[in-house]
């Protein structure tokens, strides 16, 4: 590996990394609000690779779905914290594995 | 070893990505964990940064650290959630398989991206600085993109209507 030039290669393990941290994050937390927060982990992961992509080979593209993801994102915030608040409000607790009516 | 400018600018804002998304996924209080992650998109986009993309640099840090986690840090507040405490079954056979499916994906990214491709190799392309302009971003979007621009202003309709419904304590 050439460490005089940064190439792309850096910026996407550097997303892979952030990735696999969100996962984890999705994995292991019970707090339904942390869980949303490595979501959006990972949503920026990705937003890192669309944008080195973009500017490495030279196609706006990538910039533009970065402008959308961060669109989508912003709706899945007000929805995912709208039920997280509907469930508190039924269930009193945040914690996902105290919600289990629907776990057969 | 001679490193870049670029090359100090991504190691130092890299570590930092990487430290402040482990105390995101780490804190036991939300609040920190949500003050980590909005330190965690100032990091990102540092980087974004030195990729010049300036646009998705000031972006991040409007949409991201001021919109989107001013609504996160709020529904904190109103849940007046504390310490999230140990779940009483402990670690669960669950949680292991997902630790271990997160980290297999990593290693096959990781093996992938270092497999050493042509395209790989080279440095930024030279007309990056001018593809993170705002002219530039503004003439794709509205060009070549506007059927997809307007089908997104629907969603955030869509999303802020279902919210409100969501939000709301009974419906009349």
């Amino acid at each position: 590996m050439n460490l005089s030039t940064v190439t792309i290669e850096w910026y996407l393990l550097l997303s892979a990394i952030l990735f696999t941290i969100g996962v984890i994050g999705v994995a292991t937390r019970r707090n339904a609000i942390i869980i949303f927060m490595s979501i959006e982990l990972m949503l920026n992961a990705v937003n890192l690779s669309f944008v080195s992509f973009a500017q490495y080979l030279g196609d706006t593209s990538g910039q533009i779905f970065v402008f959308f993801i961060m669109a989508v994102a912003a709706a899945e915030a007000a929805v995912g914290l709208a039920i997280v608040l509907a469930l508190f409000r039924n269930k009193k607790t945040v914690y996902i594995d105290e919600v289990n009516v629907m776990k057969w | 070893m001679e490193l870049s400018q670029q090359a100090w600018y991504f190691i130092v804002l890299a570590i930092g990505a990487i430290a402040t998304a482990v105390g995101t996924i780490t804190r036991r209080n939300p609040v920190s964990a949500a003050m980590n992650l909005v330190a965690h998109f100032f990091m990102l986009s540092g980087l974004y940064l030195t990729l010049q993309a300036q646009f998705v640099a000031v972006v991040q840090i409007l949409v991201y650290a001021g919109a989107i986690m001013v609504l996160v840090v709020f529904v904190i507040m109103l849940l007046n959630i504390g310490k999230e405490e140990q779940s009483k079954d402990g670690t669960s056979l669950v949680k292991l398989v997902g630790i271990a499916m997160a980290l297999t994906f990593a290693l096959v990214v990781g093996k992938t991206v270092s497999a050493g491709n042509a395209m790989l190799t080279s440095g930024l392309s030279p007309d990056a600085i001018k593809l993170g302009t705002t002219e530039n971003i503004g003439t794709v979007l509205f060009g070549q993109y506007l059927l997809p621009f307007e089908v997104i202003s629907l969603l955030l309709l869509a999303a802020l209507v279902g919210a409100v419904i969501l939000a709301k304590r009974k419906i009349e």
